[in-house]
């Protein structure tokens, strides 16, 4: 089933002359995890906001073709009916977190009231996010107290008790040590096992490859590419679009050590071995 | 040195250190003192214990104000940072307090606004950029005032595979002036590719100090720190490679000669 589909999505900034988005065009299956790529301004946070409806519900500005989540239409739904759909996680978690609550227990609440959730369900769903993301033991914590890891997988938890179909993730990782940021991604993962459809914006190239079942390669609002992280990495022109594959792609290039069988380079650790290995043999 | 923000709560215990003019990293898990040092090394806290010698001068014995000419500091987060209307006021603020002229002030940051690639956003309002082109200000204003000292706080944080390039040109052309450049980064991979020394900071102590080769090839002890080796380490570790292998031109030269090697010894079989 396809959870989300773009149509001709084209969308200009008010003000601005160039498109952000540019006719764009793809289909997400349910419970696929998407990498999102490309240089800075490629667009991917304005198609990012444009999932969840904050293009052209809260930035205004030229708008067409369509964005359909889970059935409904986003451009011509109200917000509170997508955020059941969608939710969105931002780059720094400071700036997702409301401030005005003492725990993470209530932080997480936040949403479900504001949703006006039943109390026992809400318990009941706080309970499974923090789990989820392995969050129970601070549950009781202040969210300032917590580590930028932490606190991330809090604002993701916040959402996934909101029971969306959908995630958004604009580069979550980018403020977080190695340590923090794998938490998340593993996070991410379960969820993405759980069923949920994942899109993240993401810089770190072997982690995209990593995780992400699809990567959608986006330049000056277009779509260049929307395939399989090894042969989008594969890819001779990557450059041209300001990005370089992860590593090991790069080195199973210069080594040509292709994917047993397939014309396409390696993009993870384990199929470099495999490649790098047979090589030599 | 040791620090405390709450008195009996130490932050750094006990640090014994010295920076010379090689480009160093400073890595660690969040939480590991890594910003408190930094902050320390800038005069912005002091030490409660123990002493800090900026080219001899003791930061107990100076203001900020003082030491500014010789240490220059980007903060993690531009927005904590800047505070002026334009990019190009916001450069000039650092040579001006110098005591630049404005001429020479001026100079000063249109020259560190080219180096960062941003010589065409003079006029820009700061706030109006997004944050990749923030940090990028925020350290031409540090460049600007032309210290001996650099310290970046995380300079690749939402940097594209360009912006890391500028990053890392920026970098070496510094080192090239002899300048110390002393950077906080949780991208081991441009650790590897970029940095002299590296020192592992864990809760409070020195765990690692040294090359970064030779810090690397403890993974046993980084991982106690929370920490991985960089990508290109792990797959030539997986593959047996008994050095530690640093960047993918390393690892594609030694296993091109390895094959060679390989081919020669079946010749002769």
């Amino acid at each position: 089933m396809k959870t989300i589909v773009v149509e001709q999505l084209k969308y200009r900034y008010p003000l601005t002359q160039t498109l952000a988005l540019n006719e764009l065009s793809f289909e997400v299956e349910e419970g696929e995890f998407i990498g999102i790529v490309g240089k800075n301004l490629a667009g991917k946070s304005t198609l990012c906001q444009a999932l969840i409806g904050l293009v052209p519900h809260f930035y205004h500005g030229g708008y067409g073709g369509r964005v359909i989540v889970d059935g409904l239409e986003v451009g011509k739904s109200q917000v509170d009916e997508i955020s059941k759909k969608v939710g969105i996680v931002f780059q720094n978690p400071f700036t997702q977190v409301t401030g005005s609550k003492l725990t993470v227990y209530e932080e997480i609440a936040f949403g479900l009231e504001n949703l006006g959730v039943p109390r026992a369900e809400m318990i009941d769903r706080i309970d499974h996010a923090l789990d989820l993301l392995q969050m129970l033991p601070f549950k009781d914590r202040a969210p300032f107290d917590l580590s930028g890891g932490q606190m991330q997988r809090m604002a993701i938890a916040s959402i996934i008790a909101m029971r969306p179909k959908i995630i958004v993730l604009d580069e979550p990782t980018s403020q977080l040590d190695p340590q923090g940021s794998e938490e998340v991604f593993r996070a991410i993962q379960s969820l993405s096992r759980e069923g949920m459809t994942v899109i993240m914006a993401e810089h770190k190239m072997e982690k995209v490859a990593q995780y992400a079942d699809r990567v959608l390669l986006l330049h000056e609002g277009r779509l260049i590419d929307f395939d399989r992280p090894e042969k989008v990495f594969s890819r001779d022109d990557l450059d041209q679009y300001g990005i370089a594959a992860p590593v090991y792609t790069e080195v199973c290039k210069a080594l040509d050590a292709k994917i047993a069988g397939e014309p396409y380079y390696p993009a993870t650790l384990d199929e470099a071995c495999k490649a790098l290995v047979m090589r030599r043999e | 040195m040791s620090f405390a923000y709450e008195a009996g709560r130490d932050i750094l215990k006990q640090l014994s250190l010295e920076f010379d003019h090689r480009s160093t990293a400073l890595i660690g898990q969040n939480g590991a003192g890594k910003t408190t040092l930094v902050k320390l090394l800038k005069g912005l806290l002091r030490p409660s214990t123990g002493d800090i010698f900026i080219r001899g001068i003791n930061t107990k014995e100076v203001t900020v104000a003082q030491l500014s000419r010789h240490v220059g500091l980007v903060f993690q987060n531009p927005n904590d940072q800047i505070f002026k209307r334009t990019v190009l006021d916001e450069v000039m603020f650092g040579p001006l307090n110098l005591k630049q002229d404005r001429h020479a002030a001026r100079e000063s940051a249109v020259l560190a606004l080219q180096r960062v690639g941003l010589a065409d956003k003079l006029e820009a309002n700061p706030h109006d950029l997004g944050l990749s082109e923030k940090k990028l200000v925020s350290i031409a204003s540090i460049l600007a005032m032309n210290t001996d000292i650099l310290i970046l706080d995380e300079p690749t944080i939402a940097q594209d595979f360009a912006g890391k390039e500028r990053i890392k040109e920026i970098i070496q052309s510094l080192k090239a002036e002899g300048k110390l450049v002393l950077t906080i980064i949780h991208d081991m991979d441009f650790v590897a590719e970029n940095f002299e020394r590296t020192v592992v900071l864990n809760q409070g102590r020195v765990l690692l100090d040294g090359s970064t080769r030779e810090v690397f090839s403890h993974k046993e002890l980084l991982r106690q720190a929370c920490l991985d080796t960089p990508y290109i380490t792990q797959l030539a570790e997986r593959l047996g490679i008994p050095q530690t292998i640093l960047t993918a031109r390393e690892f594609i030269e030694w296993q091109q000669k390895n094959s060679e090697r390989r081919e020669t010894n079946a010749q002769h079989m």
